[in-house]
């Protein structure tokens, strides 16, 4: 089906299975049905939406500032700058987008691992044990859910500030290891391991975390995976809450970086950086996008989870 | 006395090996979330309710000033500006993306077309572009100088696509954020669309049930749920919006004021204006209107689902 077969059995344990049973059946007996050209007109506009932006990102990435300026959008200019350009961006300020890109990497591995890892452990505990206060506990975090990152950041800065802990990479990466959402899936997850593999390992004699380093988690792989991929999406994009915790930019994220360039080329004499700030987004867009195609599977499990058990 | 302890008291000595430990467990599974979530997530709100409650001066320092903080905010004309244009965007621009979602959920369904995972991949990719990027690709999109605005201008050689001018930046904010969420609430509903069983299509066409018919009664029904919990992040993004008109304000500073919508102000308020007090008020109120509002489209959604 996919490029990548231990994907495919690494999802068939999970949840998802249940409804790709169904799914099955339907599409062999809709296959008799025509293709409707109406339909795949509406979807082509659809696709055509989504992905123009891109296309024209991608275009205009190749294009010296003179060619930005005397060129159509949606076609190539004259000479072909995009290795050029990524030169430029890479060396700019004695090479400060590598730094925001290696902090980001920071930002990701040390935020959506240790959210990861947090959620696992806490969604384990909360659906294979029985203790006071869960049920209160649970409903709070499940309400947290609803609580927008941005509603947060003000209040975390002035919170942090009086600790004197803003302008850090802990002031980025410490809120981003809570993720109820991420604490929601893994207890969905972890809810699907027999409780019989459990018994029996403790019949064994096997303590309760090796229990579940070496028998739970190895069977919530995909959900591990899921949670893994919506924590690294939030916090690649993380914008808000770097923007306000930091002020030295060698400690920016990309996402800080790109606008401070923008604003530099919003400047008076700033105007001839536009087509790096173009090329500079395209870098910053690629990775998080071959990380989704890659993976896709994964996102489809999470979704589907979170919007029927949700 | 050593007789006693035979047959009837085994069982609950078994019973507390067996139990009494793991109920503890659980506690240590959960503590290392629990710890950061309640210094990052109860520990701000607690402090913003704190701050609220007071007034820092210059002379006099800190008081307490009960609820006058949000008293200010009720009765200042720049939060109900930012607070009405947010009501405004919410009304316009949630339903138009859903309309989107939920067309191209149930074109995906209805496999009546090839191509699906194409499809699927790319509605769902604007996603995954971080949001500061899309604002960037879509403001310079829209600018005249080298956008594909000013390229259709110079077609016309007329100024008729001007997305950045008062008239119509609210709508180009809106675009954004339709482009960057429209697929992702797409894969929800459609995940949702994928558990109806599909014995209740084949049943409704025996039937002789319309296409139209089986969409009304069977398939908007079944992603009820879905759409609800789409409806409510919705409400709660654009009670927030905020990466959007502050990306775009560098862009166009003459047209976002300062307090464009509630969070830009309450940003403004902190940072610029140093009026964290109030910034904290501001934010609370937001708060409580969208939990507000989330919690009757939830209940509304769960009664009409029950008739």
């Amino acid at each position: 089906m996919t490029a990548y077969p231990s994907l495919d059995t690494a999802a068939a344990v999970q949840p998802v299975d249940r409804r790709s049973r169904t799914e099955r059946p339907k599409q062999r007996r809709r296959s008799g049905q025509r293709p409707s050209i109406a339909l795949t007109v509406v979807m082509i506009c659809f696709a055509v939406y989504a992905l123009l932006p891109l296309v024209w990102m991608l275009i205009n990435s190749t294009k010296t500032y003179e060619g930005l300026l005397g060129s159509f959008g949606l076609w190539f200019a004259d000479d072909f700058a995009l290795f050029q350009n990524i030169g430029e961006v890479l060396t700019r300020d004695d090479g400060i987008y590598v730094r925001w890109f290696l902090n980001t990497i920071v930002y990701v591995i040390a935020g959506a691992g240790g959210a990861t890892v947090l959620s696992a452990l806490g969604g384990y505990g909360m659906a294979k044990y029985t203790f006071p206060g869960k049920k209160v506990i649970f409903a709070v975090i499940l309400g947290a859910i609803a609580i927008p990152g941005t509603a947060l950041a003000v209040p975390t800065f002035l919170m942090f500030s009086s600790l004197s802990m803003t302008n850090t990479m802990a002031s980025v990466i410490v809120p981003a290891l809570a993720s109820p959402f991420g604490f929601y899936l893994m207890w969905i997850f972890a809810r699907e391991v027999p409780t019989e593999v459990i018994e029996a390992a403790r019949m064994d004699g096997s303590s309760e975390l090796r229990t579940f380093f070496t028998i739970a988690l190895p069977m919530m792989a995909p959900g591990l995976v899921t949670v893994f991929l919506f924590d690294v999406v939030a916090t690649w994009n993380n914008y808000f809450l770097p923007l306000i915790m930091l002020r030295s930019d060698e400690l920016f994220p990309l996402s800080v970086g790109l606008q401070a360039w923008n604003l530099e080329a919003q400047g008076i004499q700033g105007g001839a950086v536009y087509h790096l700030v173009i090329t500079a987004s395209l870098l910053t867009v690629i990775p998080i996008v071959i990380a989704f195609l890659a993976l896709q599977r994964f996102w489809q499990n999470g979704l589907s989870a979170g919007s029927v058990k949700g | 006395m050593s007789t006693a302890p035979t047959v009837p008291e085994a069982p609950p000595a078994a019973r507390a090996r067996r139990r009494q430990p793991y109920r503890w467990t659980g506690v240590w599974f959960v503590t290392p979330f629990l710890a950061v979530f309640a210094f990052v997530f109860i520990g701000p709100l607690a402090y913003a309710v704190y701050l609220s409650l007071f007034q820092t001066q210059l002379i006099g320092g800190t008081s307490f000033v009960g609820l006058e903080n949000y008293l200010a905010v009720l009765q200042d004309e720049n939060f109900w500006d930012g607070a009405a244009r947010v009501s405004l965007f919410l009304l316009v621009q949630v339903p138009f993306m859903l309309l989107i979602s939920v067309t191209a959920a149930m074109i995906l369904d209805s496999a009546r077309i090839r191509g699906i995972r194409f499809f699927r991949i790319s509605l769902f990719l604007p996603y995954a572009v971080p949001g500061v990027a899309a604002v960037l690709i879509w403001g310079f999109i829209y600018g005249e100088r080298f956008g594909l605005a000013g390229n259709v201008n110079d077609a016309l050689g007329a100024d008729i696509v001007t997305p950045l001018s008062p008239e119509w930046l609210l709508v180009a904010i809106g675009n954004i954020v339709t482009w960057s969420f429209a697929g992702y609430n797409m894969l929800i509903l459609y995940s949702a669309l994928k558990t109806v069983p599909t014995e209740l299509y084949e049943a409704a066409a025996l039937d002789g049930a319309s296409a139209f018919r089986i969409i009304w009664h069977i398939k908007l029904p079944a992603v009820r749920g879905a759409l609800v919990i789409a409806v409510i992040f919705s409400i709660i993004g654009s009670f927030q919006l905020f990466n959007e008109p502050s990306v775009l304000q560098t862009i166009v500073p003459n047209l976002i004021s300062t307090h464009y919508t509630p969070n830009m102000y309450a940003y403004n308020l902190s940072f610029v204006g140093q009026q964290t007090n109030i910034a904290a008020a501001l934010s609370i109120i937001m708060g409580v209107i969208t939990a507000a509002i989330a919690y009757a489209v939830q209940l509304r959604g769960n009664r009409e689902a029950l008739r």
